[in-house]
């Protein structure tokens, strides 16, 4: 297989990484904001695979998995939390909810 | 196999940015997993093909169907668009996009430039994976269906109906 540079496969990690954190900060609109999540874990599992497969070992790719499986779960939580403010507020601004209360 | 990288991380970006700066859900959301696909397709270049598998079958089959399930329950008319592109003024985005930019720069600065490092020299196929998975790691592996077990008890719990109110 021909070989890739790492240090290119981890500044595009990086470049996504930035744009989901661009998008976290400036959305207002709930889902777009667990989108972006979405984006940043992505390019962390893709800064894990680049790493791993420049050593040749499957640790990185394990590493990919687990965040698989955190994203998952954030996800689930995440649209759960959404139907909830969509039910009580009747919006998707995520500053509908800037008030705790019991 | 190089070419094939550096398009797939330009089809990725690409659709990344379509999906923040995009005003319609379902339209972002297809864009999003226009890119996850590009980033399956990156694994497989950089000699990951479980990872790729994986990218496609639970990243953008079934946590994205969830997004476009959600999406349709919530059912968001032309009206939401307008909002959205309300929301999007330049002066809200030009400022958190600057600082993001200065963090980019410094993560790409602090990689060397000088000495490029070899990446997807060799196939880390799934057995090695599995191997791996189920040897060292035993311990993550179960701390990962705890998770799994409370994400599922907290989606039940926040996602039922409360009749009272």
């Amino acid at each position: 297989m021909n070989a890739i540079p790492m240090e290119h496969g981890l500044i595009l990690a990086a470049l996504l990484f930035a744009l989901g954190l661009i998008g976290v900060i400036v959305r207002r609109n709930i889902l777009y904001v667990l989108m972006c999540i979405e984006v940043m874990m992505n390019a962390t599992g893709l800064a894990f695979v680049t790493a791993g497969s420049r050593w040749g070992t499957a640790d990185g790719q394990i590493m990919f998995i687990l965040i698989l499986t955190l994203a998952a779960a954030e996800a689930s939580v995440g649209l759960a939390i959404v139907f909830q403010l969509y039910r009580r507020y009747h919006t998707l601004d995520v500053d509908a909810a800037s008030e705790m209360r019991g | 196999m190089l070419i094939m990288f550096y398009i797939a991380g330009a089809v990725a970006l690409l659709a990344t940015v379509r999906v923040i700066t995009g005003t319609s859900p379902v339209h972002a959301l297809l864009n999003l997993i226009v890119s996850l696909l590009a980033v399956a397709l990156m694994f497989f270049t950089l000699g990951a093909p479980f990872a790729g598998i994986l990218e496609i079958i639970v990243y953008a089959g079934a946590i994205m169907v969830l997004f476009v399930f959600v999406v349709m329950m919530l059912n968001l008319g032309p009206a939401s668009v307008e909002q959205e592109r309300r929301w999007l003024h330049p002066r809200v985005w030009i400022g958190p996009a600057l600082l993001s930019l200065v963090l980019l720069a410094e993560l790409a600065y602090l990689l060397p430039r000088d000495a490029l490092h070899a990446a997807g020299h060799t196939l880390v196929d799934g057995k090695q994976v599995g191997i791996a998975l189920f040897g060292p790691y035993l311990l993550v592996v179960e701390l990962a269906s705890m998770l799994l077990l409370a994400a599922l008890v907290a989606a039940y719990h926040l996602g039922r109906h409360d009749e009272k109110e």
